[in-house]
């Protein structure tokens, strides 16, 4: 999406928003096992930049994923049931939140090891170029990802190499409970900058503002420029992971999250629609998440004695632990 | 016959598999110039696209091969250093090897990681003289360590077809190995599946990677006083169980000579396996490096803590006398 289309990406930041609320639900409720990590509040940054990548473009994302699987066009029905480890899920029950994964519509997976899925993307982009493939790739990770070796390693890769990959930082103050400032010495842009990426910083609250800072990187990239970053600074509206739902961690002073979710993605994009517009993708994302629900719900759960499949690409059938 | 050494075979393998197929390529340190004398001649016949110097990244090229075969292509990588793999057993083990059970089962990772001169190379002290095929074992990966020239070419050649990642160990005591080979005759060997270098009917005598001429030299040596049948497990994960079974049930005597440190070492493990599943004549006996060892830099030193032939002559005299 080149030009501005502010229905659609309002309609991205509220299904995100409204899909991980229902997925809190069922946290709560006791129906999605392990918890998640809520990508509340920074919905305009999975939103605005894939609202910039075409459909075959290639993305990786992060342990506070979701919000970039489902931006990037996954059913949120199948992505609902990987989270309540189903058969329908999009990893069959195999993945669940933190590695939701839909190869065929170019998501490469979120990932759950901070600063990993850079390389990944890296190489993955490189090689469909390599096939004749006129793509670009946008890699997700937070600001704790930027102390990651592996990290800067694919930067250095990336520039090297001239792979047109967008490395997407969303900075929203906190590496779980670690504050930018007593982790991160020089800047995020700096980074990029001393692999000679161009690099630029955003307003992430600003779904808009991130999917034109996006467009322009991207419209560089394809037109045969290296790779770029996009720092998007935003702000975790709730919990590292659920657990913190249940185990308060102080690290967090109450002004300053009422200041953070001050300015919300939902309300922003939201704001540029006619009442008449909003509410009807108010009812439609409501629509979709019902069915989304139900459909993860009556979903079946996973034979435990296939527990193994899909170990081996090759079929290979691992020895059983037991005598 | 003409005469093949382990290094040329490996280097015809790489060769044979980039010709056959185009999705082949190498990644890694100085291979163009073949450093290792294992990529000679491979840049002037197949260009610099399809043999890529790295920076010295390891964790960021190793993920980037992930993402390149990802996307289709089958990736070599290979390492300078046998310890470079604890460098990136994170890449290998948590993202290469997880990726097909994660995803349930929605992609494949063809990557061939190349280890040229693992274990001793004699002179090159602490931290080049690893043998780490037991880890990759342990995690389920596929691993492999040639033991002659023919073996060496058609597991690599294996290797590259797979569609599971897969280490190939070239033990640096098995490099130099020349064999009588007919050229004509090279083919791929399967994975898994191991072979009796020497029949007997006394004692079964396990042997990895270059060990294995160690095991037939003393094979010999005792000829008049036993005869002993001498097991390549080619191999290790997935193990030859049924194959190494068959011969054990023959000779009713088990002795494993491994090149890695003994506990938790696939020697541990190959004797657990046969005592399950067969019933000795006398206690098994096992053959390897010291517990946590670490190869000092004096030659005699460096030799002291590798399983020899006296050694390995003993254990087969212990488990003869008993039983
Ligand atoms: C390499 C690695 N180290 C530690 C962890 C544990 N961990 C999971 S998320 C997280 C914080 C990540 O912070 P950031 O990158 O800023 O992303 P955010 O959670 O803020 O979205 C940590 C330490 C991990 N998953 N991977
Ligand atoms: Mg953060």
């Amino acid at each position: 999406m080149i030009r501005s289309d502010p229905v659609r990406l309002y309609r991205t930041v509220r299904l995100i928003r409204r899909f991980e609320e229902r997925a809190l639900d069922l946290v709560r409720s006791g129906a999605i096992v392990g918890g998640i990590h809520p990508y509340l509040g920074q919905e305009g940054i999975a939103a605005g930049v894939c609202a910039a990548l075409r459909d075959d473009d290639l993305v990786t994302g992060t342990h506070r994923g979701h919000g970039h699987v489902l931006a990037k066009g996954a059913d949120p029905a199948r992505m609902l049931a990987e989270l309540l480890g189903r058969v329908t899920g999009l990893n069959r029950g195999r993945g669940g939140s933190m590695h939701a994964a839909d190869f065929g519509i170019g998501v490469l997976g979120a990932n759950a090891i901070v600063g990993a899925a850079g390389a990944i993307l890296t190489g993955a982009v490189w090689a469909r170029r390599r096939r004749g493939d006129d793509l670009v790739g946008a890699t997700f990770f937070g600001d704790g990802a930027v102390n990651e070796g592996m990290l800067l390693e694919a930067f250095n890769l990336a520039a090297l190499w001239r792979v047109p990959v967008l490395f997407v930082c969303e900075n929203n103050g906190y590496a779980t409970t670690m504050p930018v400032d007593g982790a991160v010495a020089g800047t995020i842009p700096g980074r990029a900058e001393a692999f000679g990426m161009q690099a630029a910083v955003v307003d992430g609250q600003d779904p808009e503002a991130v999917r034109v800072a996006a467009a322009a990187a991207i419209a560089r990239m394809r037109a045969g420029g290296g790779p770029e970053l996009i720092e998007a600074r935003t702000y975790r509206f709730d919990a590292h992971h659920t657990f913190e739902h249940v185990v308060r961690l102080d690290y967090r002073a109450p002004e300053e999250v009422a200041v953070g979710r001050s300015r919300d993605p939902v309300e922003i994009a939201g704001g540029r629609l006619g009442d008449a517009d909003r509410a009807a993708v108010d009812a439609e994302v409501e629509a979709t998440l019902d069915a989304a629900v139900e459909f993860a719900l009556a979903s079946p759960e996973p034979e435990p004695a296939g527990a193994l499949e899909h170990l081996y690409a090759s079929g290979l059938v691992a020895r059983t632990g037991d005598a | 016959m003409p005469r093949l050494s382990y290094r040329k075979a490996l280097t015809r393998a790489l060769a044979d598999e980039m010709t056959r197929d185009e999705s082949v390529f190498l990644l890694g340190e100085d291979i163009r110039v073949a450093a290792s004398n294992v990529t000679a001649g491979l840049l002037k016949k197949f260009g610099p696209e399809r043999v890529i110097d790295t920076p010295l990244s390891e964790q960021a090229f190793t993920s980037f091969a992930t993402g390149a075969a990802l996307a289709g292509l089958r990736p070599v990588v290979e390492f300078q250093i046998p310890s470079l793999l604890f460098l990136v057993f994170e890449q290998i083990v948590n993202h290469a090897h997880k990726f097909p059970l994660m995803t349930g089962g929605q992609c494949e990772v063809p990557v061939t990681y190349l280890v040229p001169g693992s274990g001793s190379r004699t002179g090159w002290a602490g931290q080049h003289s690893d043998h780490p095929y037991g880890l990759f074992a342990h995690v389920g990966v596929t691993t492999v360590v040639p033991a002659t020239p023919a073996d060496a070419y058609g597991l690599l050649v294996s290797a590259i077809r797979h569609v599971d990642p897969v280490v190939v160990f070239a033990p640096a005591g098995a490099m130099d190995v020349r064999a009588d080979v007919d050229f004509a005759a090279l083919a791929p060997v399967p994975i898994g599946k191991g072979r009796v270098h020497r029949a007997g009917t006394d004692v079964t005598v396990v042997a990895v990677g270059h060990l294995v001429h160690d095991a037939l030299a003393v094979a010999d040596e005792l000829a008049g006083q036993a005869s002993v049948e001498v097991f390549d497990p080619r191999t290790l994960y997935p193990f030859d169980w049924d194959g190494l079974v068959e011969s054990v049930s023959r000779t009713g005597r088990l002795v494993v000579i491994d090149d890695s440190n003994r506990s938790c070492g696939i020697a541990g493990e190959i004797i657990a396996t046969v005592v399950e599943r067969v019933r000795l004549l006398a206690p098994p006996a096992r053959v390897t490096r010291p517990d946590g060892a670490v190869l000092p830099f004096a030659p005699a030193l460096d030799r002291a803590v590798q399983p020899g032939r006296e050694q390995l002559r003993t254990a087969i005299q212990l488990t003869l006398k008993e039983g």
